[in-house]
């Protein structure tokens, strides 16, 4: 018996009804929420991530939290209006703050963090080594990749010695009981801004390497563990880079073998700590193409990492425009003016509007593919100051708009 | 006649965000014609070459891309593509140069490729920008391979891109004596010979205007060669001088906008005039701060070079197009 499918007729293709989608992101209620003692703003370059990581900040230091902002690389005069100019890896209050909350502020100094984690982690002696040593100078404050590990190595132990509820209780180390009760964090502006999920990981696999293992050969026993096939390496290392080379190399492995252990035990506290209930990540993006494909990107790899994922901010949105002329018909009017003359204001004014629309258009037409693959993903979406933000006020105005989009945007 | 004619390497870098792939596409498409060859290099591993062109995934070999925007004769070049990544480059270049058979296979065996390309500090922006070079200055090792005109490559962001090409300071510190130090300060040469150029991609936004200014400074110090600034997503000029200061004093003659409206056979509506009034106020706030920032892009001392904001989206086409206008204003 033929069955009445048209009651039910399930509609396919673009214009077919998505899965339900998330509602707009909270931020307010994010930042009111007690619960959630970390913030990791992430995104690609150039999408206004720390921005929106101190926006954030100060929003909810104004609501009554006690917040510290962590930031990578700020702009020069946004990192004046907050007092962080000095690079000095401690948080510093930012003053001005308005309301029953309190705002620390610090820059990373990825170097310097470095350098702590090995005087905290190897005995005087040693320390004094590995920090003299050329391999580790390039590695410390050079390689992609290691401000990335910093990053998180600063989060870990902001969170280890100032919040409360951190490791059994009492935070360690602080003057008071509990220092801050929210910890922002920006990421580093690159794709490899995740890769410190991946930290605990790489740092296992290349102690355990087979490289590795052999380079610590000759400190651990006798000559003989050493193969011919490894001879035939060093050898040709030598031939190519100098034998000066290799022994930097080879101090530089052995000493820092007895810091790794401690280094990698805490890269899994971390990592764990990341994945708890009191952390909530955001992917920043703007309404590009690029910056959307790496959001995309950014999603997926926290879900597959099991990581708290609180929504998506989309900034420098461009406004919407103010009247609902078509673009086709502003162009084609535009073009029966006369542009030089009498009618060169009204052409001009036809003519911005219909690049008006056109953006507009794109924009959310990106944002509908990014929705479509990602449904449950809740999306602010901030539209575009004319200037860039740098001092408080800024900060507060972009706090507001964030706020607002949670109404507004769906 | 281009400003850049005896530049055999074109290094284009900017600030996330400000379409540097977008600039180096059009640029490598703006310097082949004439029959010239121009490769287009990647090294930053996202295939950014592949999706702008709309080609597959491209591997660790040269492949011809497209061709080049023709001049007005009609005279065509060819675009090639080549997207290198660091660990192909270190097995390149040990068969290129030690001939290594054995030694080679072990160091891959050992793991020593994988250790050098992910955790020695430094060796990999040496390695990929060492084919870099080796693309531009190719020598007997390398048989039958193409010889480019130029090679353009969409280089690291600016905050990197002094770090990435002081090949010289990052591995003479590691490497004292041997090969590679000779080599390293053969490239350095190069970077800092009139036959490279480093151009940086802005918008004229303060971040990126200041990125630009600090990037200047630090290519200058480590003796780089800069080259132009290309200022990307520009906004149309389509109100004049005079329109734009009464658009943001809230002066704007409503009868004037009414007339012209009227006169292109649309319907006027307060709504409309008001959305439009609306739309040109906040134009004309951006427009004011472009313009004091592309005054202090003029101060730098640098050739500049302007590309507008394409409202559609950046496509083939509009590569293309951007070709054209950096050819037009004597980038290529």
């Amino acid at each position: 018996m033929a069955r009445r499918t048209t009651e039910h007729q399930t509609r396919v293709g673009p214009t077919s009804p998505s899965a339900r989608r998330a509602d707009p992101l909270d931020v307010d209620a994010l930042l009111a929420d007690r619960r959630t003692n970390i913030i990791v703003c992430c995104g690609s370059g150039g999408v206004g991530k720390t921005t929106s990581a101190a926006a954030l900040a100060l929003r909810a230091a104004e609501q009554g939290r006690k917040v510290v902002v962590l930031t990578i690389d700020p702009a020069r005069r946004l990192a004046q209006s907050m007092g962080i100019e000095a690079l000095d890896n401690t948080p510093r209050p930012v003053s001005g703050v308005a309301g029953p909350g309190s705002l620390d502020a610090m820059m990373l100094d990825m170097k310097r963090t470095f350098d702590e984690v090995v005087e905290s982690q190897a005995s005087p002696e040693k320390a004094k080594q590995i920090l003299a040593n050329p391999f580790y100078i390039a590695l410390s404050s050079s390689f992609a990749g290691t401000q990335e590990y910093m990053a998180m190595e600063k989060l870990g132990q902001l969170h280890r010695e100032h919040v409360v509820g951190a490791a059994g209780g009492r935070p360690r180390g602080s003057k008071d009981a509990a220092t801050y009760d929210l910890i922002v964090v920006d990421t580093p502006p690159s794709r490899s801004a995740l890769d410190f999920l991946d930290a605990p990981e790489r740092l296992s696999s290349f102690l355990d390497g087979r490289f590795v293992r052999l380079m610590l050969a000759p400190a651990r026993g006798p000559a003989k563990l050493m193969s011919a096939g490894f001879s035939l390496i060093t050898n040709a290392l030598t031939k190519i880079l100098g034998a000066q080379f290799l022994k930097d190399l080879q101090m530089f492995v052995s000493a820092l073998d007895t810091v790794f252990g401690g280094f990698r035990q805490r890269a899994q506290q971390t990592y764990s700590l990341l994945q708890a209930r009191g952390t909530a990540f955001l992917v920043v993006a703007a309404p590009e193409p690029d910056a959307l494909r790496e959001a995309a990107y950014f999603v997926e790899r926290l879900s597959e990492d099991g990581m708290p994922l609180a929504g998506l901010i989309v900034n420098r949105a461009s406004p919407a425009p103010e009247s609902a002329l078509a673009a086709e018909e502003a162009l084609a009017g535009a073009g029966r003016l006369d542009s030089d003359g009498e009618g060169a204001l009204a052409s001009g004014l036809l003519r911005l509007h219909a690049d008006q629309v056109r953006l507009v258009e794109r924009e959310r037409g990106l944002r509908e593919r990014f929705a479509a693959a990602h449904p449950q993903v809740p999306t602010a979406v901030v539209p575009a100051l004319a200037g860039d933000v740098h001092d408080l006020e800024g900060l507060r105005r972009i706090g507001d708009l964030l706020a607002e989009a949670s109404r507004t945007t769906g | 006649m281009s400003d850049w004619a005896r530049v055999q390497l074109h290094v284009v870098t900017g600030k996330g965000g400000t379409g540097k792939s977008t600039v180096a596409s059009a640029l490598a498409l703006a310097l082949a014609h004439r029959g010239r060859n121009v490769l287009l290099c990647e090294v930053e591993g996202r295939q950014g070459i592949a999706r702008m062109f709309d080609v597959d995934p491209l591997p660790y070999q040269e492949r011809r891309l497209t061709t080049g925007l023709p001049d007005a004769d009609g005279g065509k070049g060819v675009v090639h593509a080549l997207h290198i990544d660091a660990e192909s480059a270190l097995l390149e270049y040990l068969s290129m140069y030690y001939r290594l058979g054995r030694a080679g296979r072990a160091l891959d065996r050992f793991g020593v490729i994988e250790f050098a390309t992910t955790i020695a500090p430094g060796v990999r922006d040496v390695l990929l920008s060492g084919k870099v070079y080796e693309a531009v200055q190719r020598n007997s090792r390398n048989k039958g391979a193409i010889e480019y005109d130029a090679v353009v490559l969409d280089a690291p962001p600016t905050g990197r891109i002094t770090q990435f090409l002081n090949v010289g300071g990052e591995v003479g510190g590691l490497a004292k004596v041997g090969p590679v130090k000779t080599q390293s300060d053969t490239m350095m040469k190069l970077f800092q010979s009139p036959q490279t150029a480093v151009h940086l991609v802005t918008l004229l936004e303060e971040m990126p205007v200041q990125e630009t200014i600090d990037g200047i400074a630090e290519l200058r110090a480590a003796k780089l060669r800069v080259g132009g600034v290309v200022v990307n997503m520009v906004r149309s000029r389509d109100l004049s001088a005079d329109d734009l200061a009464a658009a943001r004093a809230g002066t704007l003659d409503r009868g004037r906008i009414e007339a012209g409206i009227r006169a292109a056979g649309i319907d006027v509506t307060p709504a409309l005039v008001d959305g439009l009034v609306h739309e040109a106020r906040e134009h004309a706030e951006r427009r004011a701060l472009e313009d004091r920032l592309s005054e202090v892009v003029g101060t730098l001392g640098v050739p500049t070079y302007e590309l507008p904001r394409m409202s559609g989206g950046v496509d083939l086409g509009a590569l293309y197009e951007l070709a054209a206008l950096l050819r037009g204003q004597g980038m290529a």
